[in-house]
């Protein structure tokens, strides 16, 4: 473990993150015929919020979003500076599971909904991440980030079953169409802004901090199936994340049910089929 | 020694008293005092036997063979007039079948090699202590209850002094059973923890209470017959071998077919599926039964059993049916747990789903399966307890136990809320407890099978779905609601307190309990031991800290922050969520949680998984018969 | 300090009794002909996310309530914005027995945008024109606000 990667990380994310979702809306305004914003437009959006008024519904949900931002940060750090997988994964949950209790402390309706589509959501994506990082310590023997990110193994080719799994549920973190059911960056939904409608001001500017510090993290997922060839690695990134925005701008919104259903069969098909041959073709050696 | 003794004996000598107690006042306080000895006892055995190895002891055996053969007679004897009586002939049947095995075993003693009777080791120390510390605080809360329970039931008859006898002699035959070398003990101790769930349960004498009881003690007796035949089979062996100590290091070949029977057993008493409605029916007892048959008793009797025996099951087929048996639990049972909206049968059902868990680690039986699965059973017990019991008091305050009348309970009974919400982090949320096994779960189970770790990959993501709703609606804020958390006694606050304090720090000692007891436990067993990485520990605590210093952060907030009431598409809210509805008439706003019941149906996942664990149960003992008689080993 | 406000400004609509045709406007301007986002404008829906509300059609006796209720959800600074004949003055609609009148009759009104219906160009210069209030009215917040803490 180097904990420098994951100081940089804490530093260097918000910007990177926040450049990524600045880049993604132009990507997605020229997709549908448009100029969009300034490049620099999230970090405009977020100074601004930090000058609002500061309101609340209940006071405890400014807790909850607080706990939030640390966690993703948190999460962050430990994924960058190499720590283990599967504790990367609980600690993102962990810091999810803030974000909807600070929903759910506002008692109200909408983003009462929001919230339970969110776990739903949770619900949704862990499965395909945990198998990520177990095919990934199959080939590797390790659960360290830093041991992984160090392989010479083409880890998608051992695990493309796994990598397109992931590329299936990534939208659901990123809050991309088809899988933006608990919140859209979007226009108008049908339960208004979902899990983030009672968060205003400063609290609404931490959860899109958290948004960017994950998107990074996120995309971190993605570099480790390319690491072997690192330069290859930051290209496949940037394929994935120009994907999800193709994918985000050519479909609807699923319902909760099909979200559900659908990310769990590729779990269980893609991921757990991959598994499942990797691991009789290592016993097989 | 002594100490061995005195915890085996003063629970039963205490229970005694409890049944010729005069009266309500002299039995409260004989009570507080007993349990607090048994804990105490308990904590101070810990105490004496840091870091020594595994003692033996051996007891007067003619004596105590004598008594236990009385006992189990008598045991026997009270289910066939409760089954005549009732007209439950499967019980019936069942007995009668244990009674001539155990008679026939009686005529033709084997002559076994058998030095010591009792032992200590280290897993019976944490045993010991889970019982002794979880057992006792259960019983001290249970004064209390019972009084305002029968305050609120007055159409139950008042018969306490049948209850606290039981629970007492329960807690007596727990410390038997974990401390029991001789198996002829332990079968006998375990027929007492059948014998004695089964009054509690039917302890209100409802028509549904009295039902229960008798499914319980029907599965609870099928797996007393296997246990029995696996004595029968052991006795019939060229060396008739008795000790479990010299049992676990036997030939798998030789020992697989008796192992796998008590392994049998073990999946009906820790409530696996098939088996598990005896455990969500056991929820019409009081909730300090409830709470003593999930964390420090009986399902504890099963996953002790398996996991004393899991070195056996270690790279057989047999042991991998079991766990499978294990995950399929794991991963049904918690899907049920989503749909369920009474609070009780989601503890219920998510203690059947963590029991599969440690199930499963036995049936892997690797070294570092059973490190987890050493480590599910002490986080599962803290964390329960603590949640069965603010249940209990929060039901007895507002009058249901139904998930969606506790809105707002942060509120209403903001102390509870706040045990209760430290109970369910405990129970799923990293960093604290039961995330550390299930993450050691995964570790254990990516090297032995990838079937399992799919299950505990995807009933994860439910265990987060349906303990983080019930969390959303403890939180939710509320308004202008009375606090109505006054008239809790003294000695169930005292209770609540010590076990929330204790699921917390668990988490921040459990590096010491793993280094100098679960550790030197699987060294002395495999010759080598799993641990967690010094960085990972150390990554744990620091979430830990965050975690516990963040509501500090209410503080700085400061109070000037506008309140704004919740959007209701442009409709004017009052305060405590009431709006103008059409017609003019004030509505009031309500919020249900998600159950998903077409996807997490009970009947539905059962209709799947109970065919699917018999299944498996068949499997199992095929493979195992099959390693008897030789076709493959 | 450096302010945000003009650039990042958030709206929500609402369309009070009208024959929608401004309503039909203001999404037209948002729609990618027009690419309201150029201006870092999101339409949110939400008014406690919202900057700026947008108002079309006329304030009758039930929406008075929705209206102010909206208002009062949005978090400080935040301006008004009329658009359309019948938002400043009630219209074509001011006779009917339950129209009050344009929205000035319940909140006070920071742009008005003529128009029968409003042209989405002068929406947008209307939003424009409207961030420059906002950004006044943030410079007022922080004055008082530093007032307070001297005191």
């Amino acid at each position: 473990m180097n904990l420098l990667y994951g100081l940089a990380y804490i530093l260097a994310a918000p910007a990177l993150g926040g450049l990524t979702v600045g880049l993604d809306r132009i990507i997605t305004a020229r997709m549908q015929g448009r100029v969009g914003p300034p490049l620099l437009q999230p970090f405009y959006d977020v100074a601004k919020l930090f000058e609002k008024e500061k309101a609340v519904v209940a006071r405890s949900q400014n807790l909850f979003v607080l706990a939030y931002v640390v966690f993703m940060a948190f999460t962050g750090m430990l994924f960058f500076s190499g720590g283990d997988f599967l504790l990367v994964i609980f600690a993102l949950t962990l810091s999810h599971i803030f974000l909807v209790l600070g929903a759910y402390s506002a008692n109200s309706p909408y983003s009462f909904i929001g919230a339970e589509r969110e776990l739903i959501q949770i619900m949704a994506f862990e499965p395909m991440i945990l198998l990520a990082a177990s095919g990934m310590y199959l080939v590797t023997k390790s659960f360290y980030i830093s041991d992984i990110v160090r392989t010479q193994v083409p880890l998608v080719l051992l695990l493309p079953g796994l990598f397109l799994g992931l590329l299936y549920v990534l939208p659901i973190k990123l809050r991309k169409s088809p899988f933006d059911l608990s919140t859209s960056h979007h226009a108008h939904q049908e339960i208004v802004k979902g899990i983030t409608t009672e968060f205003s001001g400063s609290t609404l500017g931490r959860v899109e901090i958290a948004h960017w510090y994950e998107t990074v993290l996120l995309l971190g997922f993605v570099y480790l199936f390319f690491s072997f060839n690192p330069l290859l690695a930051l290209i496949a990134v940037a394929l994935t994340y120009v994907l999800e925005l193709f994918i985000d701008n050519n479909y609807t919104r699923f319902k909760w049910a099909l979200a559900l259903k659908s990310a769990w069969l590729v779990a269980l098909v893609l991921g757990m089929g991959n598994i499942a041959l990797l691991w009789y073709y290592m016993k097989g050696l | 020694m002594n100490q061995l003794l005195f915890l085996i004996l003063f629970p039963f000598l205490a229970a005694v008293f409890m049944l010729l107690a005069p009266n309500e006042k002299a039995r409260r306080g004989a009570g507080y005092v007993a349990a607090f000895i048994i804990l105490a006892v308990s904590v101070y055995l810990l105490s004496t036997n840091f870091g020594e190895p595994t003692g033996y002891f051996d007891v007067r055996p003619e004596l105590v063979d004598e008594a236990i053969l009385a006992g189990e007679g008598l045991m026997a004897l009270y289910i066939i007039y409760k089954s005549i009586t009732f007209k439950k002939y499967y019980p019936l049947a069942l007995i009668l079948t244990q009674s001539a095995i155990l008679v026939y075993l009686e005529i033709n003693k084997p002559n076994a090699n058998l030095p010591y009777n009792l032992f200590l080791d280290r897993l019976s120390l944490i045993m010991a202590l889970i019982i002794g510390i979880t057992g006792g605080l259960t019983c001290i809360y249970a004064f209390g209850y019972m009084r305002t329970f029968h305050e609120r039931h007055k159409e139950v008859k008042d018969r306490t002094n049948v209850f606290f006898f039981v629970i007492f002699a329960f807690l007596s035959a727990m410390f038997g059973l974990v401390f029991s070398n001789n198996i002829l003990w332990v079968y006998f101790f375990w027929e007492v923890t059948t014998l004695c769930s089964f009054v509690l349960i039917g302890y209100t004498k409802s028509h549904e209470a009295i039902h229960n009881a008798f499914s319980a003690l029907t599965m609870n007796l099928l797996g007393s017959l296997a246990f029995a035949l696996a004595i029968l089979y052991l006795s019939t062996m060229e060396n008739p071998v008795f000790g479990l100590d010299q049992i676990i290091f036997m030939n798998k070949a030789i020992v697989l077919l008796p192992v796998v029977l008590i392994g049998f057993a073990g999946l009906t008493k820790s409530a696996q599926m098939p088996f598990s409605s005896w455990l969500v029916g056991a929820m019409v007892a009081p909730t300090p039964v409830s709470a003593l048959l999930h964390s420090s008793t009986m399902v504890k009797a099963g996953v002790y059993i398996l996991v004393r025996f899991s070195p056996l099951y270690e790279g057989t087929a047999s042991g991998e049916m079991l766990s499978l048996i294990g995950g399929i639990t794991f991963l049904f049972a918690s899907g049920i747990a989503v749909s369920q909206s009474n609070s009780k049968k989601v503890l219920a059902y998510s203690t059947i789903a963590n029991l599969g868990l440690i199930v499963a680690c036995a049936g892997v039986g690797t070294y570092e399966a059973v490190w987890a699965a050493i480590l599910l059973i002490i986080f599962h017990s803290l964390a329960k307890c603590l949640l069965f019991l603010s249940v209990g008091t929060v039901e007895h305050r507002i009058g249901s136990r139904d998930i969606e009348d506790m809105t707002g309970l942060i509120t209403r009974m903001p102390k509870n809320a706040v045990m209760m919400l430290i109970g369910i982090a405990g129970m799923f949320l990293a960093p604290f407890g039961m995330l550390i096994s299930k993450w050691a779960t995964m570790k254990a189970f990516i090297d032995s099978n990838p079937v399992l770790v799919g299950m505990v990959a995807f009933g994860s993501g439910i265990t987060v779905f349906f303990w983080s709703k019930w969390m959303g609606k403890l939180i939710a804020v509320t308004r202008m609601h009375k606090v109505v958390e006054d008239k809790i006694n003294t000695g169930e606050w005292a209770v609540l307190y010590t076990l929330t304090g204790l699921t917390i720090s668990m988490c921040l000692v459990f590096p010491v309990v793993s280094h100098y007891y679960i550790e030197p436990y699987i060294l002395e067993i495999y010759g080598k031991t799993a641990q967690l990485g010094q960085d990972n520990i150390t990554i744990m605590l620091l979430m830990l800290a965050v975690v516990l210093l963040i509501p500090f952060s209410l503080l700085y907030y400061g109070k000037e922050r506008k309140h704004l009431s919740p959007y209701m598409g442009g409709r004017t809210t009052t305060l405590d969520a009431k709006f103008a509805g059409s017609m003019g008439m004030q509505r009031e706003l309500s919020l249900k949680n998600y159950y998903l019941e077409g996807i997490f149906g009970e009947h539905r996942v059962m209709s799947v998984g109970v065919p699917l664990s018999v299944l498996f149960i068949a499997i199992m003992f095929l493979f195992s018969w099959l390693q008897y008689a030789g076709v493959f080993t | 300090m450096m302010a945000h406000m003009k650039k990042s400004p958030w709206v929500i609509h609402y369309d009070g009794s009208s024959c929608n045709g401004c309503d039909i406007e203001v999404l037209a301007s948002l729609a990618p002909h027009y690419d309201i986002e150029r201006f870092g404008i999101i339409h949110t829906g939400n008014p406690k996310h919202a900057d700026i509300l947008l108002i079309t059609g006329s304030i009758n006796e039930q929406n008075i309530e929705v209206v102010k209720n909206i208002y009062s959800q949005m978090p400080k600074p935040r301006a008004v914005v009329a658009i359309g004949i019948c938002a400043l003055s009630g219209g074509v609609f001011r006779e009917c027995y339950n129209v009050q009148g344009g929205v000035d009759k319940v909140l006070p009104v920071d742009v008005h945008v003529p128009g029968c219906a409003a042209r989405p160009e002068s929406i947008i210069d209307g939003i424009v024109k409207a961030t420059a209030i906002l950004e006044e009215k943030k410079k007022k917040m922080s004055e008082e606000k530093a007032k307070k803490e001297v005191e």
